[in-house]
């Protein structure tokens, strides 16, 4: 499954300038790359097996991926739509495009640890 | 004479010896097909072939022999680990390679120059004395050394206590060593194509059937190919084929670039590494100078080379040794590096029964090429996992009993 590049007249020769949604762009030096965007899983009903797969494993997809990314002098967190094969950024944009309302796990009952 | 040179060169009595049998068409079926002819691959082979008479084995190479990480990394060896399972795996694979050359009949270019790690903080002094004391409890040579000493194994080091990062002490790895990464590539892939294994290049997989939670044939670019088992050793690729088996893996590529200056005259003897200041550097036995360092700074699937990277390690290396700011380079490039949470492989079995998981080599995979041949052929030929590898099977992450090398791995190789 080879992914669709864009044509090449987008295409960028490498990574330099990354836009970020608050700040504008600004050079690569000035991000820290934050991992793969996954949804969250409920760490109170999930299993251990679950959990440790959310935790370690990746995709690790070649091709277009949404990730984390975040300006690191400002520490705004924000997203990317990036490809992992071309390097090139397609679009950026603000968490709360992904997450519309507050995500409330609750807490943990400490009667219910062992 | 010339023209009795070139008598020699058109006839048919003397042909060119070649290394390797010329690649045949694809047999329907083979007992063991191998994905990825690296260092790995060959190795794996080789093993199975000799030590266990299994010689209907076909690897399946996408580009050419040795073409991926085995061509590209700086060929540092090295078992000065911090974990027991990291110790003992690594200092049995650094024992394998120096026979490789006997094993093979087949010069593999070992040097057995030392490595030397460099301390520039208090933090970096007290966790090389707990290595040294790990890695002397198991018979590894690996000491704690202080400045006058390291002045001595390299007087041109940039010792000044006026730099950025004045060295403090250091870890002494006496057996620490480099070989030739091509020739052992070869030399694995000769032994194994001389006992009837197959070599086949320009050979993607692109596909993996799986029949109820078994795998029975792999789907390529030349055709299907039935095979009893198969063993996946792609490094940069791990995450994409065992995806084609249905296999989740705890792996991120990045890219990690290196460099090599000209050839100059032999100033250098050891292997020296810094990973305050992210950086190695080692003389070949050429003269030049092979340059290293941390990876890149976010994943990638491509091999360029940066300008940022050539910057930062050009700096870093002259800040050891400040003479390289005269030396000219003469390449730079990348691989893509598998890496895993714990900076240690994935080595063993898969959830599907008869795949066999050779990946998460990282930045550290070279070292360890003639232990894993030995290895995985064994838990191919016998299904069970030899005691040396069973810490490091995938299973691992499920258990949270992951086998922390990051520190002992960093900016080394
Ligand atoms: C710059 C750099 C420096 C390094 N320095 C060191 C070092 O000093 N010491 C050390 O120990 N390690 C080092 N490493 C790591 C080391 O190079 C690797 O871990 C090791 O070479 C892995 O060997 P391999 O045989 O598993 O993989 P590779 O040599 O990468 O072989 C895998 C092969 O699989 C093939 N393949 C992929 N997908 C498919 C498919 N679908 N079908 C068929 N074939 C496929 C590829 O073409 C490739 O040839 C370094 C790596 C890099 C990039």
């Amino acid at each position: 499954m080879k992914p669709a590049l864009p044509p090449l007249a987008t295409r960028r020769r490498s990574l330099k300038l990354l836009t970020c949604p608050l700040n504008g762009s600004r050079n690569i030096s000035e991000f820290t790359y934050g991992g793969e965007y996954h949804t969250t899983v409920n760490h109170l009903t999930t299993s251990a097996r679950d959990w440790a797969e959310h935790v370690f494993f990746h995709d690790n997809a070649a091709g277009l991926v949404t990730e984390w990314w975040c300006h690191t002098a400002s520490s705004f967190w924000f997203l990317a739509e990036r490809n992992t094969i071309t390097d090139e950024v397609v679009r950026t944009f603000k968490a709360d495009k992904i997450y519309t309302q507050r995500i409330d796990f609750g807490t943990i009952n400490p009667e219910s640890q062992s | 004479m010339p023209f009795g040179l070139l008598k020699y060169g058109l006839s048919r009595t003397y042909p060119a010896k070649h290394h390797f049998t010329p690649s045949k068409d694809l047999k329907r079926h083979y007992d063991v097909v191998i994905i990825g002819g690296g260092g790995h691959g060959a190795a794996i082979a080789y093993n199975l072939a000799k030590y266990h008479g299994i010689t209907k084995v076909a690897i399946l190479e996408k580009g050419y022999l040795g073409g991926g990480n085995t061509a590209r990394n700086t060929a540092v060896i090295r078992s000065n680990y911090l974990t027991e399972a990291g110790v003992k795996f690594y200092s049995e694979s650094v024992r394998l390679f120096n026979n490789l050359s006997n094993e093979f009949n087949y010069n593999v270019m070992m040097e057995n120059r030392g490595q030397l790690t460099l301390a520039h903080s208090d933090a970096a002094i007290r966790s090389f004395r707990w290595r040294a004391e790990v890695n002397q409890h198991m018979g590894v040579r690996s000491e704690l050394v202080d400045r006058q000493t390291i002045s001595e194994l390299v007087p041109n080091l940039n010792m000044s206590e006026d730099s950025r990062f004045p060295i403090l002490a250091g870890l002494w790895h006496a057996d620490g060593a480099t070989a030739r990464h091509d020739a052992v590539a070869w030399g694995y892939a000769k032994g194994a194509c001389d006992r009837g294994v197959e070599l086949h290049q320009l050979t993607e997989v692109e596909d993996i059937e799986i029949t109820s939670g078994r795998v029975t044939a792999v789907k390529t670019n030349r055709g299907r190919v039935e095979c009893g088992c198969v063993v996946q050793a792609v490094a940069g690729a791990s995450s994409i084929v065992a995806k084609k088996a249905g296999i989740p893996l705890p792996i991120h590529c990045y890219p990690l670039q290196a460099m090599v200056t000209q050839p100059y005259k032999p100033i250098l003897t050891p292997h020296v590494s810094s990973p305050q200041v992210h950086v190695y550097v080692h003389q070949t036995s050429r003269g030049e100078f092979v340059i290293g360092g941390g990876s890149d700074p976010y994943p990638l699937y491509n091999t360029r080379a940066t300008l940022d990277q050539r910057e930062t390690l050009s700096a870093a290396a002259m800040e050891l040794f400040p003479f390289l700011a005269q030396a000219r380079l003469l390449r730079q490039w990348a691989g893509t590096t598998d890496m895993t949470p714990d900076y240690s492989p994935i080595m063993g079995l898969s959830p599907v029964e008869n795949y066999y998981l050779d990946a998460g080599w990282g930045t550290w995979g070279f070292k360890a090429t003639p232990i894993c041949g030995v290895t995985m052929a064994e838990l191919v030929a016998t299904k069970k996992v030899p005691d040396i590898i069973k810490p490091f099977e995938l299973e691992r992450f499920y258990r949270f009993e992951q086998i922390n090398e990051a520190g002992a791995t960093a900016a080394s190789h």
